[in-house]
């Protein structure tokens, strides 16, 4: 995929790098070249993405540059990466159970690992290690086992006693008298956080580049379908747009655009929140997640310390959940970290997650021809967002399943072949 | 944040209850004739509506009992409250999910 880094579309953008940053200083930075153009949209494409995130985005990015469809449209109702994309806690990783999701996030993974250089834009990509820790002596023994299941996939991951985490979290309370005391843990160092705006701003700038319209205020409010129940091309806020190869990557709101097209999925919406501290001097330099108290601590590059919860029980579009989540989860940092006590919240957010029962994402054919829906990633799909491009893109060019892709269909609720990945996926990210 | 009305105890912060999500969900009543398909949507397929929605609620830290809401999913706003054998006001428009309940 080398070959696609190289700008080479109709637009023939000028590239990022440090001659041009000091070029543009001479004149104050007024004259940068906007990333994407906001063009009107066409009568039809030969292709339409539903849903402007990360996952939207980097199918239109793969469409263009591996596929060569080009005439391709990405159909966004607010403004890009406005959805979970900007309001995650970025963690990546690969270190899932199942041979299906490592094969699916370890893809992603090895794509992060080359992204800025593709996109030329800097993710800020940074490898600095995921820790998930153990707080009960099962818990330890069950971490084993997985760590051993991951790494006969050949993903990195190692145990950790409670003195390696300790090492590596200078700021974490190990005595073992409190309520959840830390008995260890697992890492993936090739694991870490990325700049969650700046991955659906480099994908956008990158497919604009190769010919992708990308427009914004564009809602999708129902489906055209030929006589023989085929696709045909989306009504939007901004008209009626037509294309035999439609993608639906709407997160949140999969549930409703599903509705729309007369199927349903096995999806519900539930909020999911996170909070920022005021930013305070680096403490710690890596991830820590942990399930049993539903708590997970990173440090921005500002200085903010980002704090993310499990989701709340209820379904909800409202984009905000309720204050006993956030409770919870500044008890549980207060108890684990406890130099944070006296740090002011800076701000807290919800975004709208869309949970599949197997947490397990779904990337599909649906009941209607031409019609593909890649969702479900529920809290954790940040990590995924290359991986799923890559092969959303390649089952919406081909109509064949991808072998990476094949087993995250719709199919597999009525087969019985369910992706378990809660002990994986339930609360961590 | 909500206030939901628990019908035997009053209005209660959400802390104190669990979701029990959509209602009125029966389990076929002839599991030997049922297909993969109806299975499948029995367990794993549930209504997900941006809107009114009737769904079971308990009181997990008052009197523990089950109950039922209506609440529109995007304004969080409750529309009805009705207990365990009673059903959705028809002008709502959630009516139970299958014929057989
Ligand atoms: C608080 C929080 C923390 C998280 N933390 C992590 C984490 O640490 N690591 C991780 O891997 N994942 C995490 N996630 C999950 C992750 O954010 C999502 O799985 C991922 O961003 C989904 O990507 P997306 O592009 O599909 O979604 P989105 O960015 O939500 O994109 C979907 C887009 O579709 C648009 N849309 C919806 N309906 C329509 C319509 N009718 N017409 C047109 N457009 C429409 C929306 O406006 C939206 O922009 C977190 C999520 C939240 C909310
Ligand atoms: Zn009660």
């Amino acid at each position: 995929m080398a070959e696609a880094g190289r700008r080479r579309g109709p637009t023939g953008k000028p590239r990022y790098s440090i001659l041009a940053l000091a070029r543009n200083a001479l004149s104050y930075h007024e004259n940068w070249q906007a990333a994407w153009r906001s063009p009107e949209p066409k009568p039809s494409y030969d292709a339409i993405v539903v849903g402007g995130g990360g996952h939207g985005l980097a199918t239109a990015y793969y469409l263009a540059s591996v596929h060569g469809i080009r005439n391709v449209a990405v159909l966004e109702k607010g403004w890009i990466g406005g959805g979970n994309t900007g309001r995650n806690t970025t963690i990546i990783r690969s270190n899932y159970l199942w041979d299906e999701s490592a094969a699916i996030y370890e893809h992603a993974l090895k794509l992060w690992e080359g992204l800025s250089q593709e996109l030329n834009f800097n993710l800020m990509f940074s490898q600095r290690g995921v820790i998930t820790l153990a707080h009960s002596e099962h818990e330890l023994k069950e971490m084993r086992r997985r760590v051993e299941a991951i790494r006969l996939n050949g993903i990195d991951t190692e145990v950790l006693s409670t003195a390696d985490v300790k090492k590596l979290v200078p700021i974490i309370n190990t005595d073992q008298g409190i309520r959840h005391p830390v008995m260890g843990g697992f890492i993936q160092r090739r694991g870490g956080t990325a700049r969650h705006d700046a991955v659906a701003w480099g994908y956008a700038r990158a497919a604009d580049d190769l010919g992708v319209d990308i427009i914004q205020n564009c809602e999708v409010t129902g489906f055209l379908k030929d006589g023989n129940g085929a696709i045909e091309g989306v009504e939007t806020s901004r008209g009626t747009i037509r294309s035999k190869r439609i993608g639906c990557v709407a997160a949140g709101h999969s549930a409703v655009l599903a509705d729309l097209a007369g199927f349903k999925l096995p999806i519900q919406a539930r909020p999911l929140q996170a909070l920022v501290s005021e930013p305070i001097k680096p403490v710690i330099d890596t991830v820590v997640m942990s399930n049993a108290v539903h708590m997970y601590i990173s440090q921005s590059d500002k200085g903010e310390l980002v704090l993310g919860a499990g989701t709340d029980s209820y379904n909800s579009y409202a984009q905000r959940g309720s204050l006993n989540i956030i409770e919870h989860q500044l008890a549980a940092a207060c108890e684990l970290y406890p130099i944070v006590s006296r740090l002011r919240v800076l701000r807290t957010w919800g975004g709208i997650v869309d949970t599949c029962p197997d947490a397990s994402p779904i990337v599909s054919r649906t009941p209607v021809d031409g019609l593909y829906f890649n969702c479900g990633w529920g809290t954790g799909g940040f990590k995924a967002t290359p991986g799923s491009g890559h092969v959303f893109a390649d089952l919406m060019a081909r109509d064949r399943p991808n072998p990476v892709a094949a087993p995250f269909t719709l199919e597999r609720f009525k087969g019985g072949y369910l992706i378990d990945e809660h002990g994986a996926a339930g609360v961590a990210h | 944040m909500m206030l939901i009305p628990c019908p035997w105890c009053g209005p209660r912060d959400d802390s104190e209850f669990a979701y029990g999500n959509q209602a009125h969900i029966a389990r076929p009543s002839d599991p030997a004739s049922t297909s993969d398909q109806e299975w499948a949507e029995y367990l794993y397929f549930r209504d997900n509506p941006k809107g009114p929605f009737a769904e079971r609620w308990m009181h997990a830290a008052g009197c523990r009992r089950w109950f039922h809401v209506v609440r529109d999913t995007n304004s969080h706003v409750i529309l009805q409250v009705y207990k365990v054998g009673e059903w959705p006001d028809p002008a709502l428009g959630v009516g139970p999910a299958n014929k057989e309940s």
